[in-house]
């Protein structure tokens, strides 16, 4: 079994994808020969050929559009925007087209596809190379939206997403790109959407959180365990449709919770999190649900290591939520 | 630059200009009782908007030709993205003014099932009729995305996606133009020049000599028609379409016409349109223009239209009865076409509300179950 990053993962899921499935495109700025700014789609002109990825102008407008036109008319596209926080032209037909056209439409048009588009901080890229905008795109029915925080998961979520048949937003946490290494099945396998994993058992203490998070809870929760607290930490995964029967049982077999997210804190993913335990769980809770987050501002260059959650953070609200 | 005059074809003596549109004697009566079609069906929506039994219209009139002139160019493998003011276009490919009304009415037959406002259409038999949605402009890359599908799989469809002059302004304007030029995807850009942008005159609307001019920047053929022709319309689409078929890529068609009503049941023209202007247009009516061409072809007379217009308003009527006889959608369309399959989340919403509608009493709900 090789031993892949998360970004090689990617790749091995489009190449895996587009082997199985001619129908699969992949485009985007920049994706086709030089094979994408973080190198997520090396090889795929050379072995594909400039008619199945290719680039496209610059326009992230365009890019969605014209996907939701394949999708639409039997393709299978696979979009990626270079970076989330340049998504935001493509809000409308993302969030008005893609997400609603099923509905709309009462089923006579779906747009199967795929937005692959790095996001979050940690390479020093400032406000606009940096955000975490998983909240825009959660409150939008018809879409879902996956975060992959490991090889494995990255590759088996990916062509999960790509078969199937409604629009996803895949967010791919690029800190995360060449960090961490594991071994990866070779050939085709899905991870389901819509299940999260248990990453690290405990019984005193959970830790939910996703994507670039999930190697800093685990950090923070050896740390915890020197102290004597058995942390738990439960990666999301998919965040709509999100496992909700799962976070329940994590939250309510534990009875204290930390969530965990680089993204703002105000109405941020955390905060339905917290409402779900505080509607359905409030009485197997024995302290209140702390939030770890990103603040409430735009996301900073120099002091990007303040900004963003650390093991210290998490370990501080873990030893908060213990001692209430 | 200057932009050409318009395209005619139909002359005040009713001549084609020598121009053959090669359509026989059905087809061209065809084209004239759709036309007629969307008349009847405009005025009736008026009415049982005024009379508050439909929420909402978008009225036609002034437009019919362009509309009935670029669909008459289609074959029925082609696609459509219609804006909303494209009655004609389904009408004339033979989608059911009954299929239309049901949308209308928001019923249980709607193919939208009753989940959008009136006149968001959606169809994919008998032509591709793309389901509209409310945001301008974003269609335009959508049928860039469908024509390179046709493309790469070989096939010659073509896609003709249709707008306004205020759809120039919008974004999916640029990147739809821009990316169908740059892959030559084989796309029809109509641009339904009607003078407003609801309230808003084009001169507000762009500082360019018109529309078509536009093309040459984005590096394709440009055309201004005079789109109260139905001919020239048909004659300019025929070959933008065939050049798209061709591999030869877009076109875009500026057909210079005038929305005769408001921009929506909702809205008053007289607020903000001249009553010159109007005066102007009326003597350019499409209807009249293209009852000159089929008379001098000798097969128009008043009892022609007379009978036509009979027929139009019984096949409305009979819309009508069989839209508002059709009841609503049931309570779990609420909740079904969000996803292909029910997540938990909405099935657990879906048994709260039914769950509440029985305790309320509210018929709609049936037994209280939710049944997906």
């Amino acid at each position: 079994m090789p031993t892949l990053t998360l970004v090689q993962a990617v790749n091995d899921a489009l190449k895996t994808a587009m082997r199985r499935d001619k129908s699969v495109l992949v485009f985007g700025e920049d994706v086709g020969p030089k094979g994408g700014v973080f190198l997520a789609t090396e090889g795929l002109t050379t072995e594909f050929g400039k008619e199945r990825c290719f680039d496209t102008p610059l326009s992230e407008d365009g890019i969605v559009g014209a996907a939701i036109g394949m999708a639409i008319n039997g393709l299978r596209p696979v979009a990626e925007i270079q970076f989330q926080d340049f998504i935001f032209p493509a809000f409308d037909q993302i969030v008005s087209e893609a997400a609603k056209l099923r509905y709309r439409s009462g089923g006579q048009y779906t747009a199967p596809m795929v937005i692959r588009t790095p996001y979050g901080g940690g390479i020093r890229g400032g406000l606009y190379h940096s955000q975490s905008g998983e909240a825009y795109f959660c409150h939008t029915p018809g879409l879902k939206v996956v975060v992959p925080s490991t090889p494995h998961d990255a590759k088996g979520l990916l062509l999960a997403s790509i078969e199937d048949p409604d629009p996803v937003l895949f967010l791919e946490p690029k800190a995360l790109y060449r960090s961490i290494k594991e071994e990866v099945p070779e050939g085709h396998y899905t991870v389901d959407l819509g299940t999260l994993r248990g990453v690290r058992e405990g019984k005193d203490c959970v830790v939910f959180c996703y994507g670039a998070m999930v190697p800093v809870a685990v950090k923070a929760a050896e740390q915890a365990a020197e102290l004597g607290h058995e942390v738990r930490v439960v990666d999301l995964r998919t965040l709509l449709p999100l496992d909700e029967e799962g976070v329940l049982e994590h939250a309510k077999q534990v009875g204290r919770v930390v969530v965990l997210h680089e993204a703002p804190r105000f109405c941020g993913f955390g905060a339905e999190i917290s409402a779900m335990i505080a509607e359905n769980a409030i009485e197997y809770m024995d302290a209140p649900v702390v939030r770890v987050t990103g603040f409430d501002t735009p996301f900073p260059n120099t002091l990007e290591h303040h900004y963003l959650p650390d093991a210290r953070r998490v370990l501080d609200a873990i030893e908060r939520v213990m001692a209430y | 630059m200057k932009t050409e005059s318009p395209l005619s074809v139909i002359q005040a003596n009713g001549k084609a200009n020598g121009y053959d549109p090669g359509l026989s004697k059905e087809e061209l009566l065809h084209c004239y009782r759709t036309m007629l079609l969307v008349r009847a069906f405009d005025d009736t929506a008026l009415k049982l908007q005024r009379s508050g039994r439909i929420g909402f219209s978008i009225p036609n009139k002034g437009i019919e030709a362009t509309q009935v002139g670029a669909a008459s160019a289609l074959k029925k493998t082609d696609w459509l993205f219609p804006s909303y003011r494209d009655f004609g276009m389904a009408l004339y490919h033979g989608v059911r003014a009954a299929d239309m009304m049901n949308n209308m009415f928001g019923n249980a037959a709607d193919s939208a099932r009753g989940r959008q406002m009136p006149v968001h259409f959606s169809f994919t038999d008998p032509i591709h009729f793309f389901s509209i949605s409310s945001p301008i402009g974003t269609h335009l890359p959508q049928a860039v995305g469908a024509a390179h599908a046709f493309k790469l799989r070989g096939e010659s469809h073509v896609a003709l996606v249709s707008f306004g002059d205020g759809g120039t302004s919008s974004l999916g304007f640029h990147s739809g133009m821009n990316f169908a030029a740059v892959w030559k995807s084989p796309v029809v850009f109509l641009c339904q020049n009607n003078g407003y942008a609801i309230s808003c005159p084009i001169e507000e609307q762009t500082a360019s000599d018109g529309f078509a001019i536009k093309a040459q920047a984005y590096g394709m053929p440009g055309v201004v028609v005079d789109g109260n022709d139905l001919l020239a319309v048909r004659k300019a689409t025929m070959e933008a379409v065939e050049r798209a078929r061709k591999g030869g890529g877009p076109t875009l068609i500026e057909a210079k016409t005038f929305r005769m009503g408001g921009h929506s049941t909702s809205d008053d023209p007289s607020r903000y349109v001249p009553k010159e202007l109007v005066a102007e247009w009326e003597k350019k009516d499409p209807v009249q223009r293209f009852e000159k061409f089929l008379q001098a072809k000798g097969i128009w007379t008043e009892k022609v239209r007379a009978e036509l217009e009979a027929s139009c308003k019984e096949e409305i009527t009979a819309a009508v009865r069989e839209a508002e006889a059709t009841g609503q959608p049931p309570l779990e369309t609420i909740f079904s076409d969000v996803y292909a399959e029910l997540p938990p989340h909405l099935r657990r919403q879906g048994t709260e509300a039914f769950e509440l509608a029985r305790r309320k009493g509210d018929a709609a709900a049936g037994d209280g179950a939710f049944p997906l």
